[in-house]
């Protein structure tokens, strides 16, 4: 049985007159003990898509199910056995670290004892705190937080909508390393990201625009599909290397990536030699070129210009 | 020729105990694309308000826009724009509504506000929302448009608080088009963000660690002195020593 289903699950929002639609016959499966991202800017509906599955939202069309239960008929069913951590920080503020803790875990007719070994190793890094309130914890600290309420009534699936946005590098690279220790323990994790980056620690993503996925696989297998050659550049002028190759006569398309631009040919087989001319040509200094591997974002802003 | 148009030297704020901003120092040039890095709770929102004119400095001193920060923050106010995702536009007020109240705070005359604001909408294709109401424009357009007005009255200096967030990847880079092209006609940048490939396109970057500023340089060379294939390995290294973290 897969964790997850979702079938041409449609939602729109707004009035007949003026209709937004959020999911556009989004289709895909999440097997269990998973670790499947959802990449995709603002927008481009993962909340709605999580709301849906967490039994939050109704669907406009579709069919989807969470452990083998539908999220309109079973919808009880699933709440017991899912954890959900939404985008925006919605642990009580005015309750401490402790109390938050408590209170979900009660609510789930459990305690914080009988689920320990499973948020321990996060769960320790926040206890020199227990008793101060989750509204004055650090950014990094309520993100912890929040994933042990998720956690305590040991869920069968982990839904995390946007985990790391706003949060800085090394907070971001620690989350990751507990997500993957979770899912040794066989959770399914269901983890939204607008961080391109972080599709590569997942163990499948879905490229997700507009409401439409536009590919959905391992991100190595994303990467492969991506076959024409893309070249990494570099001179003196970054900004005028850009404008110049972009109106290059063979530029299929060029954009800033960290140090370089990246450049991908109309035709592969003219090779570096042209472009290193025109560029001497118009007098660009310390040029560099050379083969570079694409990565997630380089599939996604191909996908997206598709 | 070199023309420093923020100088920091010392700059401290305390509150209480607790030193947010310890003793730092750096130039940033005219036209420069000067990247503000640290982890969340390194002190940057602290400097960059003292920067703003918006808190008074404990100790040390700075200059922005050859504007003193301790007596002159309301000419220090008048010579920078000021860009941050959290708060930049009046999403309850049209395209034009905005344009024209952020111009008019900044003293601009009527004509000029009315000339300009043609132009810029026909840069950024907007015309046809001149009187949308600013929520119902996609992030990526806000965020253009919330930084064109940022630069709407030729500030010498435009800080950039996380400005890109959330965006797509291709929304992303025609937002830093319009940076470099900003910098371009000499207007200086001076950007926090939380994307390390950004600070690549940064002409030199800061990194910010607990208070004090750890590194500072061209990405280029940051790499090689912390031998580190990016940036995000450079900040990775100095921040994971950070013993504070906040928002």
């Amino acid at each position: 049985m897969q964790a997850v289903t979702v079938e041409h699950i449609v939602k729109k929002y707004g009035s007949k007159k003026e209709t937004v639609t959020a999911l556009d016959d989004v289709s895909l499966d999440v097997a269990q003990g998973e670790l499947f991202g959802v990449i995709g800017p603002d927008g481009a509906g993962k909340t709605s898509l999580f709301r849906i599955l967490t039994t939050l939202l109704l669907a406009d069309g579709g069919h989807a199910t969470v452990d083998g239960f539908d999220v309109v008929k079973q919808y009880k069913q699933i709440r017991n056995r899912i954890g959900y951590m939404p985008g925006k920080f919605s642990l009580y503020q005015d309750l401490s670290v402790e109390e938050n803790l408590r209170f979900f875990a009660t609510i789930f007719n459990t305690s914080i004892e009988a689920n320990y070994d499973l948020i321990k190793d996060i769960y320790i890094q926040l206890e020199p705190f227990k008793t101060r309130r989750a509204g004055k914890l650090s950014g990094g600290m309520k993100q912890k937080l929040a994933l042990c309420c998720a956690l305590i009534h040991r869920p069968v699936v982990l839904f995390l909508d946007e985990p790391t946005t706003g949060v800085d590098a090394v907070s971001r690279k620690e989350f990751w390393e507990m997500l993957k220790s979770l899912k040794k323990q066989g959770i399914s994790i269901l983890v939204s990201t607008p961080y391109m980056d972080e599709a590569e620690l997942c163990d499948r993503v879905a490229l997700i625009q507009s409401g439409k996925i536009m590919s959905i696989d391992s991100p190595q297998s994303i990467i492969k599909k991506f076959t024409k050659k893309m070249w990494s550049v570099r001179s003196a002028e970054m900004f005028r290397l850009l404008n110049d190759l972009q109106q290059y006569s063979n530029t299929e398309k060029c954009y800033a990536f960290g140090e370089f631009h990246h450049l991908v040919l109309k035709n592969d087989a003219e090779g570096m030699d042209p472009v290193m001319h025109y560029l001497e040509h118009l007098s660009h200094l310390e040029i560099e070129m050379q083969l570079a591997k694409p990565n997630i974002e380089d599939c996604f802003i191909e996908l997206m210009s598709q | 020729m070199r023309e420093a148009v923020i100088t920091a030297n010392k700059l401290t704020k305390k509150f209480g105990d607790f030193i947010a901003t310890n003793e730092v120092s750096f130039e940033v040039d005219k036209g420069e694309i000067f990247g503000f890095l640290g982890a969340n709770g390194a002190g940057k929102t602290t400097a960059m308000r003292m920067l703003c004119g918006l808190s008074m400095p404990s100790s040390g001193s700075a200059t922005v826009a050859g504007f003193d920060v301790y007596k002159q923050t309301e000419k220090i106010k008048q010579n920078i724009g000021y860009m941050s995702q959290k708060f930049s536009l009046y999403e309850d007020l049209t395209v034009s509504e905005n344009i024209r109240f952020y111009a008019g705070i900044y003293g601009m005359a009527r004509q000029a506000i009315k000339e300009k604001t043609a132009q810029l909408l026909n840069q950024l294709n907007l015309t046809p929302e001149a009187n949308t109401l600013v929520k119902a424009l996609p992030l990526g357009w806000k965020q253009k448009l919330a930084f064109s007005v940022a630069i709407f009255h030729e500030p010498k200096i435009v800080f950039l608080d996380e400005p890109t967030g959330g965006v797509d990847p291709i929304t992303r880079r025609e937002f830093w088009n319009l940076i470099y092209r900003a910098a371009e006609r000499g207007i200086t940048i001076f950007v926090t963000t939380h994307y390390m490939d950004e600070a690549e396109y940064c002409n030199r970057v800061s990194i910010m660690v607990d208070g004090k500023i750890e590194a500072l340089d061209t990405p280029r060379n940051l790499k090689k002195t912390f031998n580190a294939t990016s940036m995000d390995e450079v900040f990775l290294q100095l921040a994971r020593g950070a013993k504070r973290s906040d928002d």
